[in-house]
């Protein structure tokens, strides 16, 4: 269980990027974060990821709060950050150098397989495509079995049909895993949102809060034809709308 | 140095670099051998020049009579000699103008505050000519070893120093948010990414030095030798020799050149990942560099 109490973030030049908010995700469920650019999504998951220090606030697993990167705790980033001088299989086992070689390898197998790259294995990063790399990426944050996998705009950068495959992909291996952990995505792509998510937070910047949440009660596996698909992602515009409605106001 | 752009902004990249690679392979796949064509002729123009009586050859020796001077020289074992002694000068010079241009590179390249000290002084004494240390160096360590090696060290120290200082600053905090969130600890973290990320830049700051290192040899035997290639140089000056020169600038070429295919064959296979247009490139950025320096 994972969750965020009173959480709050200044940064150094004064940007009110998180304002006191409160979060639980039960375990194993899929959340969505979507809100306009600047609205804290990045630095909310930078701080659950320990790469940013809370100004207020704490997050815990299971009631023990975090003070730092965490080994339950996986990320995903924009970009697939790759490292370029190991191989795709030495990239996926980064994580594992505490476990004997063997058993290291075999999980990196393993996770390549699941993400469907096993003939990638002994490439370089470099002689990967965009949406390779990027699943590359999430078998790296999926080989050391983290209770929670955080991903910020996984998918952004890919085309269209990448970014639905690797949605695709990304459920499959979750469903697959023996234990499935619990994921934050955070996603400007609407229907990404619909498609993934269990519950979706819609925040709202100045300072960073959420404002809204929408729960999506659709059977898996999901598509954009099927029935109330259309209906939750328009109560989610509606939503957003009603937020740069009053963005508006507050400008005028 | 691994640019890490956003996804289809790499990919961009990569299809321009392969594109021009392509366009290149035309030239890449002229033999090596063509780049002897242009010295061979000239020498052999000078060589009947000579032979047909156009020319003394006294200032400028036909390549037959140099080949003599080296045959003869190599002959009474004095080259082979000369040679080890300045290529052993280098070496030593530039261990240990590596180990402290990198040691004082890493300190100021990892802690601003400390650069803040140290940097500014380091600058200041890198823009005295080296050779300036000549008289001082001299008069501190005498004309012996000491004082020709802490020249040559001074020069290797301070392009290692610069690129070692600068490799670690432009290391990608991306790159380094990787190791933070698998919870590296300090030393792994230098060791699993730092080192591997600055290798590129460090290999390229080492050639450099190794190339201070043989300019600032010459300049340290020039000081007063009694042995080594720039010895052979200022005999054969003052002596009117000037294939023996000629002979001695030719064995500078090749130690130099050779110390350096040495160097980047030691470290090739650690750069195999690298993402690059080509070797070609490469050395002319590094050529371009010495030029400067
Ligand atoms: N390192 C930083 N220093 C200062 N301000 C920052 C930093 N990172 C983000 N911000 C600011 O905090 C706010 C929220 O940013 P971010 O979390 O990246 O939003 P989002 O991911 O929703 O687009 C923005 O106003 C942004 O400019
Ligand atoms: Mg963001």
């Amino acid at each position: 269980m994972l969750s965020i109490e009173n959480l709050s973030k200044v940064y150094q030049n004064g940007t009110h990027a998180v304002g006191g908010l409160d979060l639980s995700v039960e375990p194993g469920a899929i959340v969505a974060i979507v809100g306009a650019s600047g609205c804290g999504k990045s630095s909310l998951l930078r701080i659950i990821a320990g790469l940013e220090l809370a100004s207020s606030g704490v997050v815990k697993i299971d009631g023990i709060p975090l003070d730092g990167p965490h080994d339950r705790i996986g990320v995903v980033f924009q970009e697939p950050r790759l490292l370029p001088w190991l191989t795709v299989k030495q990239n996926v086992g980064f994580g594992l150098a505490h476990l004997p070689r063997e058993e290291r390898l075999y999980r990196a197998e393993l996770a390549l397989l699941l993400v469907g790259l096993s003939n990638k294995a002994n490439a370089w990063p470099r002689e990967l495509s965009g949406g390779q790399a990027q699943r590359v990426a999430i078998a790296r944050a999926l080989v050391s079995r983290p209770d929670v996998l955080l991903l910020d705009e996984p998918f952004s950068a890919l085309d269209a049909f990448t970014r639905a495959d690797l949605q695709r992909h990304l459920l499959e291996i979750w469903r697959g895993s023996e234990s499935q952990p619990t994921m934050i995505v955070v996603t400007h792509d609407l229907d990404e949102a619909v498609a993934l998510a269990d519950r979706i937070i819609v925040m709202r910047p100045d300072p960073g809060r959420i404002i809204a949440e929408l729960p999506v009660n659709l059977a898996r596996p999901r598509h954009r034809a099927q029935p109330g698909f259309d209906a939750v992602r328009h109560r989610l515009v509606a939503l957003l709308d009603r937020r740069s409605a009053d963005a508006a106001l507050r400008s005028a | 140095m691994t640019d890490i752009l956003s996804d289809t902004e790499a990919r961009k990249h990569r299809d321009a670099r392969s594109a021009l690679f392509e366009r290149a392979g035309g030239l890449r796949n002229v033999p090596l051998a063509v780049g002897l064509i242009l010295p061979l002729s000239l020498a052999l123009v000078w060589e009947l020049a000579v032979a047909a009586g156009l020319s003394s050859g006294r200032l400028l020796p036909p390549p037959s009579v140099i080949i003599q001077t080296l045959g003869a020289l190599w002959g009474q074992g004095d080259l082979s000699g000369h040679a080890l002694t300045t290529l052993w000068r280098v070496l030593v010079g530039f261990g240990l103008g590596v180990a402290a241009g990198t040691i004082a590179g890493a300190i100021t390249g990892y802690s601003r505050g400390i650069a803040r000290v140290l940097d500014p002084t380091v600058q200041a004494l890198r823009a005295i000519p080296s050779i300036a240390w000549v008289p001082l160096f001299i008069l501190w360590f005498g004309i012996f070893e000491l004082s020709k090696i802490t020249l040559i060290a001074t020069g290797v120290f301070f392009p290692v120093y610069l690129g070692t200082m600068d490799a670690i600053r432009s290391v990608d905090r991306k790159v380094v948010e990787v190791g933070l969130v698998h919870r590296l600890s300090s030393p792994a973290m230098i060791g699993r990414i730092m080192l591997p990320a600055i290798l590129p830049a460090y290999v390229t700051a080492l050639r450099s030095g190794l190339g201070l290192g043989w300019m600032f040899v010459v300049a340290a035997e020039f000081m007063g030798a009694s042995r080594g290639l720039g010895y052979l140089l200022i005999d054969g000056q003052q002596l009117g020799k000037p294939a023996q020169i000629v002979a001695a600038i030719i064995t500078f070429a090749v130690l130099g050149k050779l110390t350096d295919s040495i160097l980047v064959a030691v470290t090739r296979p650690l750069l195999r990942w690298e993402d690059r247009f080509g070797q070609r490139a490469d050395s002319r950025a590094a050529a371009n560099r010495q030029e400067v320096a």
